[in-house]
């Protein structure tokens, strides 16, 4: 087994992303990311792969879509104002089916906002990236383990299904350290073919085009109907999630990333004072994990979405849980962390309204 | 859950509070133990309370960042008046009366005052305080096997210094014996 080391978030990704064969990282610093450019750019050489700090975001991401169109694997990561600044370029990606990794980790919101942990750009990241009819993969990990996993999944899911996909942190994430076993680096040979890649070929064959510019309406329709097909197919076999003491919950809450871990601590309190409550944590984001939800109607008197925003996630919760039973929120905003307690009290009050 | 460690390392930027919260994380990690270290980087780190949470516990650790810590390593004054009020009943408090003059009592928990930048200097230490007080809190609480707490200096200071590993043994000698 190998070797567990105390790592950063941010520089696990880092660290996880080389290992699934991405040698080309384009970004530009932010807090509380800058450690996963940091990471890259001392590292990335010694593996013979390319960092480069861009002029912008806009750029950066637009490296991005150059690198993955010529088929290799590629990387950026910003933190929440950055991602606004790369929702363009990441349109641009969905529309020319091109594969890639995006690193958030979030801060507080809208504008400049703070730099402290945020989940305020949840619909973002799972309704709007950018402009036009697509979806991207969004993963949310809880721990510093599930950063490095995720990261280096990614890659592979990016490929399958040539899509986008994104890594959903925030900063308390992405600043901790907790012991981390990291995956086994990939060589490159074993990387899938890209058919489609405009790379050299020595005039072996027909010259591809990678674009996302078409002015036919009805040329456009068909691509964007054979790209849901893929994307009902990523909805049917990719949704990922854990449910941890649902299985006899009155109080499920629903919570992803860095609130899930404070959820998690407020369940164990809550069971200590015999309440049944349990925890749903949404891995990936979208899809979103419907089946595994709907698993809890029935059993669950109530819910309790956790999050660190106004309420964002809560939408998707209630369309799965419809009029099943109410479905009430708790969250700090603006780069506040929630703490167990605060966390408690409202199972604890929520506890109290559905017992009568 | 009452083997669980939770502590606040704090200081001015400098003094060495997120290299000392890596050495007891490092500790945890040793022992295999879950562990979390999470440092501030927001404007608290303006005034001089930069400072970081580490939790060393048998359970999978929920917020890594801690609200009520039951151990204190205050390395200035503005962390110890920060921080002081938040330490939880039977806590243990170890610090720098070199560096933290005024050192309010609370009956409910054990506050120790050693001068640790003194003691490093007259042993011809420089900038060893942090690991001073590591050494003490850990004659307090024993929150790792020795074995552990020297693995992790080990670990933490780079290979390429020698004579830092040195320094840094007889530092938490010295506080271990204060």
């Amino acid at each position: 087994m190998a070797e567990k080391v105390l790592m950063k978030g941010n520089e696990a990704m880092a660290e996880a992303a080389m290992r699934a064969g991405c040698r080309f990282f384009f970004g530009y610093p932010i807090t509380p990311q800058t450690e996963v450019a940091a990471y890259m750019a001392k590292n990335m050489p010694k593996v013979g792969g390319t960092y480069l700090q861009a002029e912008s975001e806009v750029a950066a991401i637009n490296m991005v879509y150059g690198a993955s169109a010529a088929g290799a694997r590629v990387m950026t990561s910003s933190s929440s104002p950055g991602i606004s600044l790369k929702s363009e370029g990441i349109s641009y990606m969905a529309g020319a089916d091109l594969p890639g990794v995006i690193i958030n980790v979030q801060r507080g919101g809208p504008g400049l906002g703070s730099i402290q942990p945020s989940q305020a750009d949840y619909w973002q990241a799972t309704k709007a990236t950018g402009h036009g009819d697509f979806h991207i993969v969004v993963y949310a990990p809880s721990t510093v383990q599930e950063m490095a996993d995720f990261a280096y999944k990614a890659f592979d899911v990016a490929d399958e299904y040539r899509v986008p996909v994104m890594i959903m942190a925030d900063g308390m994430l992405g600043q901790m350290m907790e012991p981390v076993v990291l995956p086994e680096a990939r060589s490159l040979e074993s990387l899938p073919e890209k058919p489609w890649a405009t790379n050299g070929h020595g005039m072996k064959r027909f010259h591809n085009v990678v674009n996302s510019l078409y002015l036919t309406a009805e040329d456009l329709e068909t691509l964007n109907l054979e790209r849901y097909e893929r994307y009902g197919t990523i909805a049917e076999t990719e949704q990922l999630s854990e449910s941890y003491l649902t299985e006899d919950a009155d109080i499920v809450l629903t919570a992803f990333g860095g609130a899930a871990r404070v959820a998690r601590s407020a369940v164990n309190a809550a069971r200590e004072r015999g309440i049944k409550a349990g925890l749903f944590r949404p891995i990936t984001l979208w899809p979103f994990p419907t089946k595994a939800l709907a698993e809890t109607l029935g059993t669950a008197k109530a819910y309790l979405d956790v999050e660190m925003n106004m309420g964002q996630m809560i939408e998707d919760v209630r369309l799965v849980v419809k009029d099943a039973a109410p479905v009430e929120f708790f969250g700090r905003t603006g780069g506040v962390i929630p703490t167990p307690d605060e966390v408690l009290s409202a199972i604890v009050a929520l506890n109290e309204k559905v017992g009568e | 859950m009452s083997n669980d460690l939770k502590c606040v390392v704090a200081g001015f930027g400098g003094q060495g509070s997120l290299f000392a919260g890596k050495v007891i994380a490092t500790a945890g990690l040793a022992e295999d133990r879950e562990v979390s270290w999470m440092p501030s980087y927001g404007p608290e780190m303006r005034g001089g309370t930069a400072n970081c949470s580490v939790t060393l516990s048998d359970e999978p650790i929920g917020s890594p960042l801690i609200t009520a810590p039951n151990a204190l390593i205050a390395l200035n004054q503005p962390s110890y008046d920060k921080f002081i009020d938040a330490v939880a009943e039977g806590g243990v408090v170890v610090a720098d009366t070199a560096m933290v003059p005024n050192m309010t009592e609370r009956d409910d928990v054990t506050v120790i005052g050693l001068p640790a930048t003194k003691l490093c200097e007259e042993a011809g230490l420089k900038g060893l305080g942090n690991i001073v007080l590591i050494g003490q809190l850990w004659a307090r609480t024993a929150f790792c096997s020795r074995e552990a707490l020297d693995a992790a200096i080990a670990k933490c200071v780079p290979a390429s210094k020698p004579e830092k590993l040195e320094q840094n043994r007889r530092a938490i000698e010295i506080g271990i014996n204060a």
